[in-house]
């Protein structure tokens, strides 16, 4: 285990790793797109060396397809495995995720309301939210999850892990059960929608809701890190981070605040993708460290790199088709969290003092 | 100097501190003893700010604590609690400069890190700066979460006395750790440090206590010098345990026996 690399070197590392990864996922798809036309549809893009003609059809493809789903998919990335950094540090334990904990559940039930009752929603409200309504659907179906699990979970301050799992369940399935009933209420293609994205999916990515996702996830990031030192604070418990002038209740209620409109706008967009939130944070921390100022910026990087392997992944196996991108994690992340769930136990037990 | 008047604490809707009216002076060791449940770690949280008092007041150096800021108390007052249960692995040297967490608000200085150092050099866990708490041993967490309480209040305030306070700091340590410990408190006393231990064992709270308070279903039995208030009949009183004091012929505390 290399812990004796600098934070620095590790985000230089990861940040290269991240371009090349969104490169060469440009690349790949239905249409295989070549290298150095992806340099020049991307100079084109920023006004340079265009010679007046009209774009090609695979610069449109590239430009309008392409590149917002790939973009999109790191900043889903980005956000998932943020949320799981900031779940587990508030519920101090690191089997928490966004998928574990009902968020994504309850974004993706209230998603799922404004498909199918969406059209109606009448109202000045509606009008005034436009292309919000989605994603604050979303945010008060995620906010109500969270919310309630983390009441059960938290009894007199300490958060107790089975209850914590057991509410999970029990949120999850409720949500679950209501998306369900909105899936066999609607007409068919909202049906079909409804299933594909509950199982996660990018091929809705276009700049308006990438635009989006980028607004949430950039601003969720930069306020995760002024709540890092705090967060890291509260690994004591919540008193001893009250003995370090550290407002717990303010804390929690803030971090909840902000890793629910992450999720829920995330969520919204891409549907339900599991696992990255809790594999991604459990890499660094055997890799390197649960600091989390390195945690929330280290996730993102890995996150946008690991969920964009992930897609190409999903959409080069069946190709010139693709299937859920939540499919792909699910089968990669599961094991991956056994393995190191195994690794980490007995890491503990051969340097530990009850060896 | 710390001053309690008339503090009153309830707990689940009981009281479970009334009327307690004391003061804490820099320069000595201040022992708390009592019964389980006599009040002694919610008594403890409330002078520390981390518990809601039902009536009172309390002044830190004449200042009334619910004036201070968090950040303000956080950097004069530190807190030693029982054994935090930590979840996630974490370096030694990463705790200990938690305790410079209200010093610094994004970067720890160089004196930040000089003092975590000497810190460490202190309680001699410097050789463990780089490993993972989770594999030390309860006497090496202990003196970590020590160090920890040390870094936190370091450095004099401008102004008043620095206070630090221990909830049971030695319950999980075998006996050489805990006189260990306990000698590492008693350097402390004579800087300007007003220091409130809570302790479970009378000898352990005779041999190196200053002055001992006696706390009874949330009142204050008896407080006084240490060898003075210590009486077969306060102990009868407070713990309903039969005991003699006896003159130690290896020192000038007196030591109890049970029975």
């Amino acid at each position: 285990m290399k812990k004796n690399i600098s934070f620095g070197a590790y985000y230089w590392g990861l940040a290269i790793l991240l371009v090349l990864t969104l490169v060469v996922s440009a690349r790949v798809g239905a249409v295989s797109i070549g290298f150095d036309r992806i340099f020049l549809f991307l100079r084109h893009a920023v006004g340079f060396g265009r010679d007046g003609s009209a774009p090609s059809i695979e610069e449109q493809l590239f430009l309008q397809i392409r590149l917002p789903r790939v973009l999109l998919c790191a900043l889903t990335g980005a956000t998932l495995s943020v949320s799981g950094v900031l779940m587990q540090a508030l519920f101090r334990n690191p089997i928490v995720e966004p998928g574990l904990a009902g968020t994504s559940s309850g974004a993706a039930f209230g998603a799922a309301f404004v498909f199918v009752m969406g059209k109606s929603l009448t109202g000045a409200w509606v009008d005034a939210l436009g292309p919000l309504l989605l994603p604050a659907f979303a945010f008060a179906g995620a906010g109500v999850a969270t919310w309630l699990v983390y009441r059960v979970a938290n009894v007199f301050g300490k958060v107790n892990v089975n209850t914590l799992l057991l509410a999970g369940i029990a949120v999850n399935a409720l949500a679950a059960g209501g998306t369900g009933f909105f899936s066999y209420v609607a007409r068919d293609p909202q049906a079909r929608s409804i299933v594909f994205w509950n199982l996660g999916t990018l091929s809705g990515a276009d700049w308006q809701n990438t635009g989006i996702v980028a607004v949430t996830t950039v601003g969720g990031i930069v306020l995760s890190l002024r709540y890092a030192r705090a967060l890291n604070a509260l690994m004591l418990g919540e008193t001893e981070a009250g003995y370090l002038g550290v407002r717990t209740q303010r804390l929690k209620s803030r971090v909840l605040l902000v890793n629910t409109v992450m999720v829920a706008v995330a969520t919204s967009v891409v549907g339900v993708i599991g696992f990255v939130g809790l594999v991604v944070p459990h890499i660094l921390r055997l890799l390197k460290s649960s600091d989390n100022r390195f945690l929330i910026i280290a996730s993102a990087l890995l996150g946008a790199i690991l969920l964009n392997l992930a897609d190409m992944l999903a959409r080069a196996i069946v190709a010139p088709s693709e299937f859920p991108i939540g499919v792909v994690t699910a089968f990669a992340g599961a094991p991956v969290f056994l393995f190191l769930l195994i690794r980490a136990g007995r890491q503990q037990q051969e340097g530990g003092f009850y060896a | 100097m710390l001053r309690i008047e008339g503090l009153r604490c309830l707990a689940g809707g009981k009281l479970v501190i009334q009327e307690i009216t004391t003061g804490f002076a820099p320069g000595m060791l201040h022992v708390i003893v009592g019964p389980n449940g006599s009040g002694k770690s919610t008594f403890l949280k409330a002078f520390s700010g981390e518990w809601p008092l039902a009536a009172g007041e309390i002044t830190y150096d004449g200042e009334p604590l619910r004036q201070l800021t968090r950040t303000a108390l956080s950097r004069r007052r530190a807190v030693m609690s029982q054994l935090p249960e930590l979840h996630f692995p974490l370096r030694v040297d990463d705790i200990v400069m938690m305790g410079r967490y209200p010093h610094f608000s994004f970067r720890p200085s160089r004196h930040d890190t000089g003092i975590c150092r000497a810190a460490m050099e202190r309680l001699s866990i410097l050789n463990l700066a780089a490993r993972d708490y989770l594999t030390l041993s309860g006497g090496e967490r202990q003196r970590v979460q020590f160090a920890r309480a040390l870094t936190q209040i370091w450095d004099p305030p401008d102004k008043g006395s620095r206070y630090l306070f221990l909830d049971e700091p030695v319950s999980s340590l075998d006996i050489r750790y805990q006189h260990q410990l306990l000698e590492s408190v008693r350097v402390l006393v004579g800087q300007n440090i007003v220091i409130v231990a809570i302790l479970h064992d009378l000898n352990l709270a005779l041999q190196y206590a200053d002055r001992i308070l006696f706390l009874k279903e949330g009142r204050i039995a008896a407080e006084g010098p240490a060898p003075e208030v210590v009486r077969p009949e306060l102990i009868r009183e407070v713990f309903g345990v039969e005991s003699h004091v006896l003159q130690n012929p290896f020192g000038p505390q007196p030591v109890i026996v049970y029975g």
